[in-house]
């Protein structure tokens, strides 16, 4: 046992010292370069997950001195991690926000994430690849707004976070243009699969096993997955291929330093216009690390927030925020789902919970009402999770309640992932209440347009169709549910109508980035965590190609770049 | 609307099974012992509610997931005190709502005022009729009392005690077991996945007529 173990990771700060926790030894650790507050540090970023963990590796890796915080905790999934959702909600940003608007969104599941490693601690780990078309989805389909990027440029990143977790796939994947086999095979179906699959054949359309960020074999001192079905409470065996255990170790053996139970509540701006560092607490109180750049990466709620908070006197409303749309055309992704109950026996608890998919309708543009489109992949609710969608969406309380849990292994679901279009309405502001720092809290606003529901209920018809073909009986539609979150901070190629230009770095402060799904300008119908991934690999690419050129405002003229090899700490 | 008074017809559908026969093999991992065994421990005595309060949660309670008389309780009301004791919140209000711990005590508050007011009589004290009468009137947002607040009384209802105490009582083994449910599962996991298809450390479930074969399997479990 390590002298760490007797210690709470969301009172005590771990990674100090000169170590960080070693996720794949059991108290063990690794050695963290560590800096000063008042040593100026290439890059300070704000947040582990997707982004800002991704983005701490590459840059450290391409040389830069990197300081990577996070209000979260340093879990140890080995030792930390139960089998149970009631103790492993305390993966989830859990702090006080207000939500409203006509559909107010639900917060602190499935959409945040306080660890390190950030959401990706409990996300699904489904890793789909954008459509092409949706990098220019305004002059291709018709509508939301073009990215800045080309997609041919995405597809070689995609690759390259494709190889970097070890996704697990399909030999051949049914939809878009050719991609590369995926790394891992995949996994086994469960029946909760095979129900999807019955359902797609009996329609004419294909499927597919989803692509997964979590093992079929075995990687360095990761086991293969077990099955043990409690992805989204954490994975406590490592075969999730978390942020935590990929890109953070990686990080940290190139020179990174990590500093988790680490809230930053300001960047600092001087009066040339360029940041400065961040206000940050740890271990009850404030302290200001000095930075050349600061990357924020807190997601599309903590990111605006943190812009929006840190405003002055010349920035009265708020950092990178010229165009006025920052914490606007936030998008959450729609969730609806058919339920059914099957003769068989399902125990859709086993295995990961999305282990079949399919893309159709985000390929097909024939027989839509509506612009986008939508994934729908196989369900495997835990109990808490199962009764409480019962309860607040099918009404269900009492007797009734109680009878029909004992249906739950023979029901199987069909979820979407729907793509909702950028309203600039739709977004965050600051709230006049503070949090435990003292910080303003966000409001969350967010209401549906009408292409919003008529996606969803093209998806609500046809899934329900794809059920009965599946011969589910008694069957239902729940649609109150949303999933992840995008938008905030939008990547474009103008300054009037975005917030970052394709490299992340903001249009107004040429030493300030953001660098997670807040850049997304729309959502597409698919998971986007291996978007913010291939972004952040990008984005590490073009400061370094910059950083060549002496592009990089702050640098230092008598900079000298260390060729760093890029190893991984274990994988 | 349904009759939400009868009793349940909880179905045996996993005829002696319980998922703490697995409590020491390799399905639960040290973290996951430590937590439940917490869990089990939960004593009657409230440490975030009043008695006064804590008896209506009591009964509230009994109302949304109403138990069988076959067996022990859960202690839905005082798992439901111990996460408001904890301060775990949901990471979110909605406008108009309280946080989770004032919204527990306000309506509360006001759910018995709208017992003395329609009935003249404590809600706790009310026939189970009565009681879900006045819950399903909150659930439609029909309780008008001052005492609510700018609360809406739906909000309370669905927000805060539909998924207070529904997630209490599925957070608690004995309803792990009354669904058959597989429980933790780290490290040992999974391995048949197909249709129909149980491993030996999964519950069985009882065909008709053939409950006892099920109760013979499920003995085994571990």
């Amino acid at each position: 046992m390590s002298d760490d173990m007797s210690g709470d990771p969301q009172v005590t700060p771990r990674a100090s010292g000169g170590r960080a926790p070693d996720v794949f030894r059991p108290g063990g650790w690794v050695p963290m370069r560590s800096y000063r507050d008042d040593e100026t540090v290439d890059f300070v970023i704000v947040g582990t997950g997707a982004g800002g963990g991704t983005l701490a590796c590459k840059l450290a890796e391409y040389g830069f001195s990197v300081v990577a915080l996070d209000a979260g905790p340093y879990f140890r999934p080995l030792e930390d991690f139960a089998s149970d959702e009631s103790e492993q909600t305390k993966l989830y940003w859990t702090d006080d926000r207000i939500s409203d608007g006509a559909n107010p969104l639900q917060l602190g599941s499935n959409n945040s994430g306080k660890a390190v490693g950030g959401s990706t601690v409990h996300f699904a780990m489904v890793s789909l690849r954008f459509r092409p078309e949706w990098f220019k989805s305004r002059t291709l389909l018709g509508y939301g707004a073009d990215w800045p990027i080309d997609w041919r440029e995405m597809w070689s990143y995609y690759t390259e976070v494709e190889q970097a977790l070890k996704i697990s796939g399909p030999i051949t994947y049914p939809w878009g243009p050719k991609r590369p086999r995926y790394p891992y095979r995949a996994h086994p179906l469960n029946a909760a699969a095979r129900v999807l699959a019955r359902g797609c054949e009996a329609l004419g359309i294909s499927w597919t096993e989803t692509p997964l960020a979590t093992l079929s074999a075995p990687r360095g001192l990761a086991h293969p997955c077990v099955y043990r079905g409690f992805c989204v409470a954490g994975c406590s065996t490592n075969a999730k291929q978390s942020a935590l255990v990929t890109w953070i170790p990686r990080a940290l053996a190139a020179g990174a330093e990590i500093r988790d139970l680490a809230m930053v509540g300001r960047i600092e701006v001087d009066d040339r216009d360029l940041v400065t560092g961040v206000h940050y607490h740890r271990n009850g109180g404030w302290h200001f690390q000095r930075a050349r750049n600061v990357v924020v990466a807190g997601y599309a709620i903590e990111t605006p927030r943190l812009l929006l908070n840190s405003a002055t006197g010349r920035h009265r409303d708020g950092l990178a925020n010229s165009s006025g749309l920052v914490g606007r055309n936030l998008m959450t992704q729609s969730n609806q789902a058919v339920w059914g109950l099957m003769d068989d026996e399902i125990r859709s608890y086993k295995g990961p919970p999305s282990l079949a998919i399919t893309e159709h309708w985000n390929y097909a543009d024939k027989g839509k009402d509506f612009f986008g489109g939508y994934a729908y992949m196989s369900q495997g609710p835990l109990p808490q999770l199962w009764a409480n969608t019962l309860a607040q969406a099918r009404g269900l309380w009492g007797a009734r309640l109680v009878e029909e849990m004992t249906n739950y292994n023979h029901v199987a679901g069909l979820k979407i992932v729907g793509e909702m279009l950028p309203q600039e309405r739709n977004r965050v502001t600051l709230a006049d209440e503070v949090d435990q720092y003292g910080l303003r809290i966000p409001r969350v606003t967010y209401s549906w347009c009408d292409n919003d529901r008529r996606l969803i209920d093209h998806s609500l018809a046809f899934m329900t169709r794809a059920l009965q073909a599946a011969g589910a009986k008694d069957i239902w539609t729940q649609d109150d549910d949303t999933c992840h979150l995008n938008g905030t901070a939008r990547m474009g190629d103008d300054p009037r109508s975005s917030v970052v230009d394709a490299d992340c770095r903001s249009w107004d402060i040429p030493n300030l980035w953001i660098c997670d799904g807040s850049v997304f300008p729309t959502v597409g119908g698919v998971n986007p965590s291996l978007t913010i991934q291939a972004i952040a690999c990008r984005t590490a690419d073009r400061i370094r190609a910059m950083a060549r050129r002496g592009e990089l405002t702050g640098q230092r003229a008598e900079r000298t770049r260390r060729a760093v090899h890029a190893t991984s700490a274990s994988a | 609307m349904h009759d939400r008074s009868r009793p349940p017809a909880i179905p045996n559908r996993y005829p002696a099974y319980d998922v703490l026969a697995k409590r020491n093999g390799p399905s639960w991992n040290d973290k996951t012992r430590e937590v439940i065994a917490e869990r089990l421990s939960v004593t009657a005595t409230p440490q975030f509610f009043s008695a006064s309060e804590f008896q209506l949660v009591q009964a509230i309670a009994a109302r949304i997931v109403p138990q069988p008389s076959s067996r022990p309780p859960i202690p839905v009301a005082a798992l439901v005190d111990r996460k408001l004791h904890a301060d775990i919140a949901d990471g979110y209000r909605t406008d108009g709502m309280p946080h989770h711990r004032e919204a527990w005590r306000r309506g509360l508050g006001a759910l018995e005022a709208e017992a003395l007011a329609a009935f003249h009589r404590p809600f706790a004290e009310l026939s189970e009729a009565m009681q879900d009468q006045l819950l399903q009137r909150a659930e439609a947002g029909e309780l008008k009392a001052a005492d609510w607040g700018d609360m809406p009384c739906e909000d309370f209802f669905k927000r805060r005690v539909l998924r207070d105490v529904v997630l209490a009582y599925y957070a608690h083994p004995t309803a792990w077991s009354e669904i058959g449910w597989g429980g933790p599962a780290s490290p040992r996991g999974y391995v048949r996945l197909d249709f129909n298809e149980r491993d030996p450390w999964e519950s069985a479930e009882a065909k008709p007529g053939r409950e006892a074969e099920a109760a013979r399997i499920n003995r085994h479990v571990r």
